[in-house]
């Protein structure tokens, strides 16, 4: 199949940006949208031009460094999917397919579709952790939990960091990543003895970072790789307020 | 690295546009039931919709429920002034190719306009009749009351602004549709089985306050205007 590409050119986060436009032949419909733009930049290097940046690592939807604005759309058009995992056989032959990176005043452009998203690992360092002893693992069962709750905690553990809530975000808020975080460590027996201090500076470092407000338009939830639900974002703010009072 | 106070996040900021949010809610119910007098057949609505209008603004508990409720307004708004332009910095640059509205409501994104929208409206409709009756030269009825009745009436003898506000009431609506839900959560009020109970509902609560409010002037703009 033949696209036209529309690829969001920038030097680095000073410089401003703009598209340039590649016409992409033979395109395999099953390659995955990164193999095309693999073939992109394999074309680029012969012809002695800057390859175009991008962000990936795993290619099989898991480890989140994948992302970019595809058509408008976080992860192009599909919804609860991430770039990798989209694939050329969602686009029509001949289509121009626009590609920008994750836009957000604290995921700066690193260069072309790469941005910084160091702002989410500094949310992590602020609490979203536990504090125990290194050593060999402890006993499993030394601390029951049910499956419901397991299972619970661990929907919101499945978030990847990937940043597509904050993309598709109006309000550019990182408050589904955060929520995500507090509430997978808040379900847990292991999380309680830190779940004052987590609450608090995840949600302070968040605002730190200049990461928007939410106002429950539940974009994120629908871009989500992982579906992640917003509900997890009123348990945010319940755990929050716990940690004020 | 910068530091900041817990009181002083976006979710302490919401939290008080949730309450004073709420707030509202409750009292556009009190509103509803007594403006609901104006129905009454004519004699009767005259004087006890002024009867009342005349007790509660004598009541020192209303007179503090009032001022609760300016700052109330006042504060949601300017709160709702900040979340923008915080929302609005956090944004960067504008996406070239910008399709993200296919993933949410029309409503949730727009609630900024519909307040701006409800702000003009309070603004109107308090010049209309809370200033006139509070600062102007409202006429008495028989019992020596202001005749705020009569005030009412007059103003929505006009067509257009019957219209005007029906769809302020329609604007009003379409905020809490997403409001009153939204409040739930900001305020951490969740529980996935009663959530959708909460959705159905603030949408519920929405319906009866727009019906409710707009069918007023209508019914008396069908009464009167004509003779
Ligand atoms: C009778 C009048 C009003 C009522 C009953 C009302 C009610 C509410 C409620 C319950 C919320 C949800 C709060 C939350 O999610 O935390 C809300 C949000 C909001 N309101 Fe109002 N409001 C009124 C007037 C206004 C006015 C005058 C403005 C603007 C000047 C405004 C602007 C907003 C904005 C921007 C939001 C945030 C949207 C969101 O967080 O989803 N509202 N309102
Ligand atoms: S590259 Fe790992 S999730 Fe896409």
């Amino acid at each position: 199949m033949k696209v036209t590409l529309k690829v969001w050119r920038q030097k680095d986060a000073q410089s401003k940006g703009a598209f340039e436009t590649y016409p992409m032949d033979n395109v395999n419909e099953d390659s995955s949208f990164l193999e095309m733009l693999d073939m992109l930049n394999e074309s680029l290097t012969v012809q002695g031009k800057m390859p175009v940046e991008f962000d990936s690592d795993c290619r099989e939807g898991i480890c989140g460094q994948c992302g970019m604005v595809i058509n408008g759309r976080a992860n192009g058009h599909l919804e609860g999917t991430t770039t990798c995992q989209l694939h050329m056989r969602s686009f029509k032959d001949g289509e121009t397919i626009y590609i920008e990176p994750f836009r957000a005043s604290a995921f700066p452009v690193i260069r072309d579709l790469k941005v910084d998203r160091e702002s989410l690992d500094r949310i992590i360092i602020a609490g979203g952790f536990i504090s125990s002893h290194t050593g060999s693992a402890p006993e499993a069962n030394s601390i029951p939990i049910g499956h419901a709750t397991a299972e619970s905690a661990f929907d919101s553990a499945a978030c990847i960091g990937c940043g597509s809530c904050v993309a598709t975000c109006k309000n550019s808020s990182a408050s589904l990543f955060t929520a995500a975080k507090i509430t997978h460590l808040a379900k847990l027996p292991q999380g309680q003895v830190e779940a004052r201090k987590r609450a608090l500076n995840m949600v302070k470092q968040m605002d730190i970072e200049g990461f928007g407000a939410c106002t429950n338009t539940e974009a994120c939830e629908v871009e989500c790789p992982q579906n992640i639900s917003v509900m997890n974002i009123a348990r945010m703010n319940w755990e929050f307020h716990k940690a004020i009072l | 690295m910068r530091k900041i106070n817990s009181l002083n996040t976006t979710i302490i900021r919401k939290v008080l546009m949730a309450l004073t949010g709420l707030f509202l809610c409750f009292f556009l119910i009190i509103h509803l039931a007594g403006n609901l007098q104006l129905l009454l057949p004519h004699e009767i609505a005259q004087t006890q919709y002024n009867a009342y209008s005349h007790i509660l603004s004598g009541n020192f508990i209303i007179k503090l429920v009032s001022y609760v409720l300016y700052v109330s307004i006042l504060a949601h708004a300017l709160l709702a002034l900040v979340l923008t332009i915080v929302n609005w910095r956090a944004g960067g640059s504008k996406y070239a190719v910008d399709k993200r509205r296919q993933v949410s409501g029309w409503i949730t994104r727009n609630m900024g306009i519909l307040g701006s929208l409800i702000f003009v409206f309070l603004i109107v409709h308090l010049a209309d009749f809370w200033y006139v009756y509070k600062f102007g030269h409202p006429p008495m009825d028989a019992a020596g009351n202001k005749d705020l009745y009569t005030i009412v009436v007059e103003v929505y003898k006009e067509p257009l602004y019957v219209v005007g506000y029906v769809i302020a009431m329609i604007v009003l609506g379409f905020h809490l549709w997403h409001g009153f839900q939204s409040a739930f959560r900001t305020l951490g009020l969740y529980n996935f089985k009663y959530h959708k109970w909460v959705k159905y509902f603030g949408f519920f609560f929405s319906i009866v306050m727009t019906v409710g409010f707009a069918i007023i002037p209508i019914i008396l703009y069908f009464r009167f205007a004509g003779g």
